[in-house]
């Protein structure tokens, strides 16, 4: 008998995993596309209504089913599946909605039904993936995630730049599915079954853990796009559809993130170096994420480095709370794990909503270049108000969402520098800098494309037309941006969600154990907020009717009594001096201007900003592997037959070593 | 007197004081530059004027444009309710309000940015990225400072951990590493407030400001509140250096507070000894600048680990 939350969120699973096959039967007609919506929605509000009765009840469910081809599969669902499962569910629907008006089958004949059958399928898949409770259908269920996300990124695939992004994902999530098969398989061999994420015992050899972890972080690793694994991701994101990069930054990721988590609770007590490597590639990722961010053109590009660096603040956390756990510093686990699980929520609001608001953009102007843009505050309003929204929650600046999580880990790191048991580890303190740091380079580049993309003048004749969408794409976004608003003014919702995530990771509870509200006052934060902008409407009130009626004149320039919109400020000059600073990681290249005789002359000057770990790294690393390797290519010849012996000769092999 | 006129109080000097700052730093470069200067007074006079003002704005302009100094302003004064002025601690406090503090000095940061680049001045967009930029590196001393005040005191509030130094002894290592953030501090004062040697208030060529430039087409009312603004973030900056530099209470409130009113206008007149004495750096040198001071609290870390 299958308990019912856990029944109901695997009817939600199956209702949104069939959501766009009825689409599949009939060439063309919008009919398909709106019962892909309409099924894609309600099993998701049926599934969030799973999640209101798990947390009434407050007890984890499992169940075994039996299931072929594989045998007798088992899900469970704790407080800690639940929470990742919010994303996917909300994310999902709003981002099928969108979907309705960005990519509508009129438009899209060709494409539009294959990619809400595998938006479906990946809904479902991730959500069988976070709850998975043996390793052989988390490892499906995986596989299943990462093939339908690569269906979803080569939806255009009738360009040479989608289908390049496309592979180089696939690649990267193999390689991050093949330390997975090892880790699996090390830890199926550890505990003797495949049931998933228990707490190793403590006779295992000393190895057995460092080898987990390491295989585990890299393999979640690359999902989630820590720094150096992030390759795929800015390809992937910027090429996809819009809703498509919505789905993948805000849940996809997340889902990686999930397996460092569990990876990270393994054993009650880690060694401490855990959480200093995990702190130190949150740092990394965190810095150099938002460093390569700032120097983006594109503006989709842009957000998805800035994705990088929000799953690197989240792993800082993920490493803080391993950290406590390790120096059974009940606080550090709490302020770290419920500043990374905040943000991990917080950001798949924030995020989609930027990533809505860019293909608004890229819908209505038909570019993805910052510097080709310009004016579309005034043209396109609503856009501009909400992705300002999501701009101010990003850069972690009050009153809105982002702020509260990076208060968390902000409190948390400083608390690491004064409590008694870390004082061997008071060094991860200086990670607080790196965070600040982290948080200025955000502001600077979300400054940037508010300030280019958006304000002044147009540069362009499609910035100049470019309107607002309808409803059906504003819908969502402006969903998003609530969310924004209310978990930034009231925290309390959102942390009621994590209480559970954080009971059933942490440590044992006792009474001594702070919660997060004794750790920090939320109740500030909120009066905080909204005194901010009671502050600010009472200026304004102060001095409304000179703000409203007002001569209007030209922008000062100098004296220059007739500026043109080519005179602003593009992007790259913008970000000059920070690219500057970030030299040895950003990589830019300009071309040098060529300037002849006394007179000025037509000219050219550009900037390119290339993936520099990708085509100074891996690429040349991947050619050297083919070309060493290239003689094992005898191997492999085509025909089926030659394979099904190599699969005979395996199994004999096998059956010979474990006679 | 009693405790419960103290927050008054505080919030009188904090809406009161900080324009004085800007007139003393004025008059100390007059004496310096052998000039009689204007009136202390004279920034109360401006803001007067600018308030009584009509505004003017350019036509490119939105919201962002006209809400950037009402932000900033906003923010200034509830970042000010967070910080204990000398001896008296402040209105407001909860563990982690020196992230708040530093936040809404950032978001007012933000907003001043996004307005100047809503005018879609090529000059302003130069400024809005100077100030941008070399806030990421100030907003790293400030942090690191605040890990090594935070280690000193073992607090996380802004009032207790500032008034560590009162109470706590201060040995040769963390009055080392003590001095060491203030001097930091001063540095991130300089580069918050827009002071010489990081940024030139007087100068008269757009290409080489960063504050002023990006206010080139407020107006009026607004830039009153951009001036006003500018004033109180110099003012909490100098007031939270004063804890590192005089640690100490009389014990007798108005003795006190004549000694922390005194203590910033004598930072005010520091500020203009700095600025009289000291040349622009060169704008590529700045960063250098702002890392050595993040590297001073590191090494100030070290020394209390």
């Amino acid at each position: 008998m299958i308990p019912s939350s856990l029944a109901i969120e695997l009817a939600s699973a199956l209702c949104i995993a069939f959501s766009g096959a009825p689409g599949l039967l009939r060439r063309s007609g919008a009919t398909g596309q709106a019962i892909a919506t309409a099924l894609n929605g309600a099993g998701s509000a049926l599934g969030l209504a799973g999640l209101y009765l798990l947390a009434r009840s407050g007890e984890p469910e499992t169940a075994l089913i039996g299931l072929l081809p594989v045998g007798r599969v088992s899900f469970a669902l704790d407080a800690l599946s639940a929470l990742f499962l919010i994303p996917i569910l909300v994310i999902s629907a709003l981002g099928s909605i969108y979907g309705s008006s960005y990519w509508r089958q009129r438009e899209h004949p060709a494409n539009g039904r294959g990619l809400r059958f595998w938006w479906g399928i990946m809904t479902a898949s991730m959500m069988a993936v976070v709850l998975a409770d043996d390793a052989v259908l988390f490892l499906v269920a995986w596989e299943v995630m990462a093939l339908a996300a690569f269906f979803l990124i080569c939806t255009e695939d009738e360009q040479p730049e989608v289908r390049r992004a496309s592979w180089i994902y696939l690649v990267a999530t193999h390689a991050g599915t093949l330390c997975l098969i090892a880790f699996f398989s090390l830890l199926g061999h550890a505990q003797g079954s495949f049931s998933l994420w228990p707490r190793l015992p403590d006779e295992a050899p000393s190895w057995l853990p460092t080898a987990l972890f390491a295989l585990g972080i890299t393999g979640f690793g690359f999902k989630a796009g820590l720094i150096p694994l992030h390759v795929w991701l800015p390809g992937a994101h910027a090429n996809a559809p819009s809703h498509v990069s919505a789905l993948l930054s805000g849940v996809l990721l997340k889902v990686g993130i999930y397996g460092v988590v569990r990876v990270c609770g393994l054993l009650a007590a880690p060694p401490a170096w855990w959480g200093g490597v995990l702190i130190g590639l949150g740092v990394l990722s965190g810095v150099l994420g938002i460093a390569l961010a700032m120097a983006q053109q594109d503006v989709k590009r842009l957000l998805a480095y800035s994705s990088i660096e929000n799953i690197g603040i989240v792993v800082i956390g993920v490493g803080l709370a391993s950290l406590g756990r390790s120096l059974g510093l009940a606080e550090l686990v709490t302020l770290g794990l419920g500043g990374a699980l905040f943000h991990v929520l917080s950001h798949s609001l924030m995020k989609p909503l930027l990533f809505l608001s860019a293909g608004s953009l890229l819908h209505a102007t038909g570019t993805r270049q910052i510097s080709a843009l310009g004016g579309l505050a005034r043209t396109m309003p609503k856009t501009f108000a909400l992705f300002a929204v999501g701009a101010l929650a990003i850069c972690g600046l009050p009153p809105l969402n982002g702020f509260v999580s990076e208060l968390l880990l902000f409190v948390g790191l400083l608390r690491a520098a004064v409590l008694d048991g870390a004082s061997d580890w008071a060094w991860v303190a200086l990670a607080a800098p790196a965070l600040a740091l982290i948080g200025a380079l955000a502001a600077a580049t979300f400054v940037k494309v508010m300030g280019i993309a958006f304000s002044g003048a147009a540069r362009t004749q499609a910035a100049a037309r470019a309107h607002d969408p309808g409803l059906g794409m504003l819908a969502p976004m402006f969903a998003l941006a609530s969310g924004c608003i209310l978990i930034g003014l009231v925290p309390d919702i959102a942390i009621a969600l994590l209480r559970g995530a954080l009971a059933t990771w942490g440590p044992r509870r006792t009474a001594a154990t702070p919660s997060l509200e004794a750790l920090v006052s939320l109740n500030w934060i909120s009066a905080g907020g909204v005194l901010l902008i009671a502050g600010a409407v009472l200026i304004a009130a102060a001095f409304r009717r000179r703000l409203s009626q007002h001569p209007t004149v030209v922008t000062w320039d100098c004296g220059y009594a007739a500026p043109t919109p080519r005179m602003q400020y593009v992007d790259s000059s913008f970000s000059d001096t920070l690219v500057g600073l970030f030299h040895w990681v950003v990589r830019s290249r300009q071309t040098p201007v060529k300037l002849a005789g006394p007179f000025p002359v037509a000219t050219r000057f550009q900037i390119t900003v290339p993936d520099a770990a990708l085509d100074h790294i891996v690429l040349p690393l991947l050619r050297g592997a083919d070309r060493s390797l290239s003689r094992l290519r005898v191997l492999q010849r085509g025909p089926v037959q030659m394979y099904l012996l190599y699969v005979l000769f395996a199994v004999v092999a096998l059956l010979l070593v474990a006679r | 007197m009693t405790q419960g006129v103290t927050p008054l109080i505080h919030f009188v000097v904090l809406l009161v004081l900080p324009p004085l700052l800007l007139g003393v730093v004025n008059k100390t470069k007059a004496w310096f530059a052998g000039r009689k200067g204007p009136p202390l007074l004279q920034p109360y006079f401006d803001l007067v004027r600018l308030f009584r003002k009509e505004m003017v704005f350019s036509e490119t302009t939105t919201w962002v444009f006209r809400s950037g100094p009402l932000v900033t302003l906003s923010g200034v004064v509830l970042a000010g309710a967070l910080l204990p002025f000398g001896a008296f601690d402040a209105p407001v406090q909860f563990t982690g309000d020196l992230v708040l503090f530093a936040s809404l000095m950032a978001l007012g940061r933000f907003f001043t940015a996004a307005a100047a680049l809503d005018t879609g001045s090529a000059f302003e967009g130069m400024g809005a990225a100077r100030e941008v930029s070399f806030a990421c590196l100030a907003e790293v001393a400030l942090f690191t400072g605040f890990v090594v005040l935070v280690r000193f005191s073992g607090s996380l509030s802004l009032t207790p951990m500032l008034h560590a130094p009162m109470y706590l002894p201060l040995q040769g290592m963390s009055a080392a590493a003590l001095f060491l953030v203030a001097l930091a501090f001063f540095v991130v004062l300089l580069t918050e407030s827009s002071r010489v040697p990081i940024d030139d208030p007087n100068t008269h060529l757009e290409l080489t400001m960063i504050h002023e430039v990006m206010v080139l087409d407020h107006s009026g009312p607004l830039l009153g509140l951009v001036l006003y603004s500018a004033a109180i973030k110099m003012f909490l900056l100098s007031a939270a250096i004063l804890h590192l530099a005089l640690p100490f209470t009389l014990g007798v409130s108005p003795f006190d507070w004549f000694v922390f009113v005194a203590g910033v206008l004598a930072m005010a007149v520091g500020i203009g000894v700095v600025e009289s004495s000291m040349a622009r750096l060169r704008l590529r040198n700045v960063p250098s600048l702002l890392v050595a001071s993040a590297v001073l609290c590191v090494i100030g870390f070290v020394l209390i680990l």
